[in-house]
């Protein structure tokens, strides 16, 4: 392995600038790693070699002409497989899209090529990003570069994977309910879920339309600010998405003082269900906060117990709405049955042979949740409860600045487990739905190993809507805090990659 | 207590335009009954006068100009579909609905 | 199938009360389709006017055309609907593969307009209110050519095609509160109110309105019940009706249809049926039940429609006069009679004589010609009038030809045939056939000295003063000259030469 790869995307950066590397070698490092580790942990689903280097070779020529270049210019980065790229299949991790070259980029994707970012491929996710492992993609699961026989977190097991083996300095997750920040967690990197419309959506194959949102997956705080920057702003192709300036991550994640700042500690998602180890981490990294001058304050958010019910009634029912375009008509897989079937039937055949399990009995609840004489139990009270979780919010951001929780209950689990009980499998998410059904801003830090198993545990900050730059700013100061006291950064805990036993 | 039998979950295929084996009729009969009686509990939780909220962030009046943008190349257009014929879309014949 | 068994209309009439309800799909006319910036024509090369969002792609995300919105205002402060200060988009899911998305993107609960109403009159000269139960924005769907079997129909096709040009276009769809107490003339009812929603959305320049080209479609309702029941009949749907006359018929037969099998002790199946253009009957679609569940909730890519006061009242103010308020200023300055106007109104001239009078020519001449020779020629052929090959211009030239002499009504008719057959202008006609009145009095002399030496007693008679006897040889000169001479001139000569 080149060691270069190690260095974080704004070193790299530097690299870059100062000429000590060119975008071809940094690419070519990258596509070295893949070589060497994806084998085993399978983030990628599609590698682009070529159109990467192509990208950096651009950059490189236009470097050596002098030619002002944009801030990221020449640094590589991987894209999950649920945003439309023009130039290589996108399949959201699901049968039915196998080989789809979309006509069109997303806008997300435009942004990265207008940065002159080379594209190193399109990572794996749980088919149309519903689940929580990764094990759900149509396309075999992700290991966990902790530990291979582990899951890496879900949806964006891959992307998390990819920058936690160091196969991309830095790639695209997409967050619905909280496929950015779990995986972050289960792989000791860092995720941001921006304010719901902060980023544009358009191109991105949409899985809950009122929750989902993308955002930058990286190995530090710094580095996700680096591409949160790139990647957010208006965009007049997406009704949702937010007029104003946010202002700039980069110029927040500075670590420095918190003093003055009221850090949130949620009852709700502490204690009680929560790995022993995964707690113990939590409650040091308050006292980091108290060190760094800031006050801890609990607060209480009662409706965050109904956040799973809720969000497993609006999810599946948009969710249903969204897929039902996958019908062989104009796109994507056929399937005919035998005879000569009419249209419907070989609707019925091609989402029969093209959707996994996960994705039918999502849109089967979602149909059953919209359908006439259920919708006011089922879809309409779910979207009341969002009304009641943001009044917790409201209530809980007026005693404080940012809100913290363990990302993630547990530690990653074995491949395997809790497959066929979705019930346990939704756990994983119990911290990280609220932020989406209110549509505020979360990042997922590492926050130390727990003692059990010596994998990453995780700690979530949320702040109030259009405030993403307070989730930089304090997550900037707790990173430096907790690379004090280790001495180095998490990401250097991480094992060598190795095949799992 | 959970409304979710076979039937259905078969029904509620046949409106999702998915066929279904017997095993995953099983299945699903269970585990959306399961996920169904968790749901149940949010009606009490909303009891009196809530709001829902559709768009976690309220916005309203977006609009585009009415002004043409580039549309895609007919190739272009077609070159996902499984089959196209004289410029348009082939598909097999439609149930008799007129 | 077997064509349904009718009962007598009159008969029908005593028997049941005549309920109906009327949807009607306003094709809006902005340069762009309603959540995307593609052309707005779907007459291109098929698939060429589509993008991601049309196309119904992964990932696409429609955005609210603003010109669309200000139509649907207009059209909703048009037929005196108030206008919803927050209204919403929602999804209506069913497949289809007409349908990209396999949902609609419409309005369900929250429509832009509601609680409207408008006054109709029909041919009688009878006046109806018709309430307006809600107008809201939607978006149309692609069009399928069924391919095989007896082709062009969808039974026994073989395959289908697919052209989502048109998927996405934007529409206005009116819903009529239903509609009682029109009885025998609940048919001429239904056309005439579906000519008023014409006249509006063309005043308002919103659409194109032209119904043989969908522009505005019309699903009639209908359903019957006892006199003096109170439950109301169930009723079918009729679909694909696109000119008013077939608007009339197609209720017309419904009415019969039911009235026969609720007579026979038949039930009336809900469902939609079929308007068959060429044989005027209906036939069984789909049967509406439980199946239609179509899972209505707020589009969630889509943010509420939240016209403000301002923009509401702006666009009031903007309304250009209402079809019943035109009609009285256009009687009066034509200075028709009611039954001359009531006749025009029904037959859907007051547009093209309107044009013909712009284009120079006298009301009543104008009238003349198009409730004449033109109305005639289009019932023949089963058209609107605006479908045949004649021109408000054409028809204006016409009448200044006669108007000056130059051509006389018999071939004035002649010459507006032809006009209609495309062989030209009438000017043109007339001297590519030379049709123009003799107006040489030399010419006129001889063929009249030539009848006189068969009848050399006309003379005598007109100098004792029988001048009627002039007509005889009158005939014979007009005949001579094969109908191409002022009779009126005729006549001064033959007096002329009495009296000499
Ligand atoms: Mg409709
Ligand atoms: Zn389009």
């Amino acid at each position: 392995m080149n060691s270069v790869v190690k260095l974080t995307a704004l070193e790299q950066l530097e690299m870059l600038r100062s000429g000590s590397i060119t975008s071809v070698e940094l690419t070519q490092a990258h596509l070295d790693r893949i070589a060497e580790v994806d084998g085993v942990v399978h983030a990628f689903l599609h590698v682009n070699a070529d159109g990467a280097l192509a990208t950096a070779a651009e950059v490189d020529r236009l470097r050596a002409s002098g030619a002002t270049l944009p801030a990221l210019a020449g640094l590589p980065i991987a894209v999950k497989d649920n945003l439309t790229t023009i130039d290589e299949p996108t399949t959201a991790g699901s049968k039915i899209l196998e080989g789809w070259v979309p006509p069109y980029d997303s806008t997300v994707v435009s942004k990265l090529r207008a940065e002159m970012m080379p594209i190193l491929g399109k990572t794996n996710l749980d088919e149309f990003a519903m689940g929580s492992t990764t094990q759900f993609s149509a396309y075999g699961p992700t290991a966990n570069p902790w530990s291979t026989d582990r899951i890496p977190g879900g949806s964006g097991g891959g992307s998390a994977a990819a920058v936690g083996a160091f196969m991309a300095p830095l790639a695209i997750g997409s967050d619905t309910g909280g496929s950015i920040r779990y995986p972050a967690a289960m792989t000791g990197t860092v995720g941001t879920k921006p304010t719901y419309g902060a980023v544009s959506r358009y191109g991105l194959i949409a899985l809950g339309s009122s929750l989902d949102q993308i955002g930058p997956v990286a190995r530090n705080v710094q580095d996700a600010a680096l591409l949160h920057d790139v990647i957010a702003g208006h965009d007049e192709r997406d009704s949702t998405s937010l007029p104003e300036d946010l202002g700039s991550m980069v110029s927040a994640a500075t670590g420095g003082s918190l003093a003055g700042v009221k850090v949130g500690v949620i009852k709700e998602l502490t204690g009680e269900g929560f790995q022993a180890g995964v707690s113990a981490r939590f409650n040091e990294s308050l006292e980091l906060f108290k060190a760094a001058g800031a006050e801890i304050v609990e607060v209480s958010c009662p409706s965050f117990q109904y956040a799973i019910a809720a969000y497993y009634l609006i999810l599946p029912a948009e969710a249903s709405s969204n897929l039902a375009k996958f019908d062989s008509v104009r796109f994507g897989m056929r399937v005919t049955p035998e005879g000569n079937p009419t249209i419907e039937r070989v609707m019925a055949a091609t989402r029969e042979a093209g959707f996994g399990p996960e994705v039918k009995r999502r849109i089967i609840l979602g149909t059953y949740a919209l359908s006439s004489g259920y919708y006011d139990d089922y879809y309409g009270s779910a979207q009341k409860v969002r009304t009641l979780i943001q009044r917790d919010f409201d209530a809980a951001f007026a005693k404080a600045d940012v809100l913290v929780s363990p990302t993630a209950p547990t530690t990653a689990f074995k491949l395997g487990e809790k497959i066929e009980d979705p019930l346990a499998m939704y756990l994983n998410d119990i911290a990280t739905i609220p932020a989406n059904l209110a549509g505020i801003p979360g990042m997922s830090l590492p926050n130390g190993l727990a003692d059990e198993d010596g994998l990453p545990s995780s700690i979530q900050l949320l702040a109030p809507a259009r405030e993403e730059k307070r989730l930089y700013s304090v997550g900037s100061v707790l990173e430096k805090a907790h690379e004090n006291v280790w001495g180095k950064r998490m990401i250097d805990f991480a094992p060598e990659v190795k095949a799992g036993a | 207590m959970s409304e979710i039998t076979p039937e259905v979950v078969r029904h509620l295929a046949g409106l999702a335009r998915i066929d279904v084996t017997d095993a995953e009729v099983d299945r699903f009969t269970e585990q959306l009954g399961l996920i169904v009686d968790s749901a149940a509990t949010l009606k009490a939780a909303v009891a009196g006068d809530v709001p829902a909220t559709s768009h976690p962030i309220p916005m309203k009046n977006v609009y585009r100009e009415d002004v043409v943008l580039e549309s895609l190349s007919q190739e272009a257009a077609l070159s996902g579909s499984a089959d196209s014929e004289s410029g348009r879309f082939r598909v097999a014949a439609i149930l008799d609905e007129e | 199938m077997a064509k349904a068994e009718l009962m007598n209309y009159e008969q029908a009439l005593e028997k049941f009360e005549v309920v109906i309800g009327l949807e009607v799909h306003v094709e809006l006319n902005t340069k762009t389709k309603m959540f995307c910036g593609c052309r707005n024509d779907f007459g291109d090369e098929p698939n060429t006017n589509v993008c991601p969002v049309c196309l119904g792609l992964p990932g696409a995300l429609p955005v609210v055309n603003k010109r669309a919105v200000e139509s649907a205002i207009k059209i909703g402060l048009a037929i005196g609907c108030d206008i919803a200060p927050n209204g919403r988009f929602a999804r209506k899911n069913y497949f289809y593969p007409d349908l990209a998305k396999n949902f609609q993107t419409s309005q369900f609960d929250e429509p832009i307009a509601f609680e409207g109403g408008v006054e109709v009159e029909v041919p009688s000269g009878n006046t109806y209110k018709i309430d307006i139960e809600r107008a809201h924005m939607e978006e149309d769907a692609g069009k399928l050519t069924h391919v095989g079997g007896n082709t062009g129909r969808i039974q026994g096709a073989e395959f289908s095609l697919v052209d989502y040009n048109r998927a996405g276009v934007p529409l206005i769809e009116i819903v009529t509160k239903p509609v009682y107490g029109a009885g025998a003339e609940a048919p001429e009812l239904a056309a005439a109110y579906v000519r008023y929603i014409r006249e509006v959305v063309k005043a308002l320049d919103v659409s194109e309105a032209r119904m043989e080209r969908g522009n505005v479609r019309c699903d009639a309702n209908v359903s019957l019940r006892l006199h003096g029941a109170e439950k109301l009949g169930t009723r079918t749907e009729t679909k694909n009706v696109n000119s008013l006359r077939s608007i009339e018929r197609a209720v017309r037969y419904e009415i019969q249809r039911q009235a026969h099998i609720l007579a026979n002790g038949g039930t009336i199946i809900q469902e939609t049926r079929h308007w068959h253009e060429d044989k005027g009957t209906t036939s069984a679609g789909r049967p509406k039940s439980d199946a239609d569940d179509y899972r209505y909730f707020p589009e969630p890519d889509l943010v509420p429609v939240a016209p403000s006061k301002e923009l509401v009242e702006e666009l009031r103010a903007s309304l250009p006069e209402d079809p019943a308020t035109r009609r009285k200023r256009l009687q009066e300055a034509w200075g028709f009679s009611d039954l001359e106007f009531r006749d025009v109104v029904n037959a859907g001239l007051m547009d093209p004589i309107e044009e013909t009078v712009a284009a120079g020519a006298s009301p009543q001449a104008a009238r003349k010609w198009w409730s004449g020779e033109i109305a005639r020629q289009a019932n023949a052929e089963g058209k609107d009038v605006s479908e045949l090959n004649v021109t408000a211009a054409q028809v204006a030239e016409l009448a200044a030809l006669v108007e000056a002499g130059k051509i006389n009504d018999r071939i004035g008719r002649e010459v507006l045939s032809a006009v209609m057959n495309g062989e030209g202008n009438p000017g043109e006609i007339v001297s590519a056939k030379g049709l123009e009145v003799v107006s040489d009095d030399g010419a006129l002399m001889a063929a009249i000295d030539e009848a006189l030496a068969k009848q050399p007693d006309v003379l005598e008679k007109i100098r004792e003063g029988k001048v009627q006897a002039a007509g005889a040889v009158i005939g014979a000169v007009m005949q001579a000259m094969k109908g191409q001479a002022d009779a009126g001139r005729v006549r001064e000569l033959i007096i002329e030469r009495a009296g000499q």
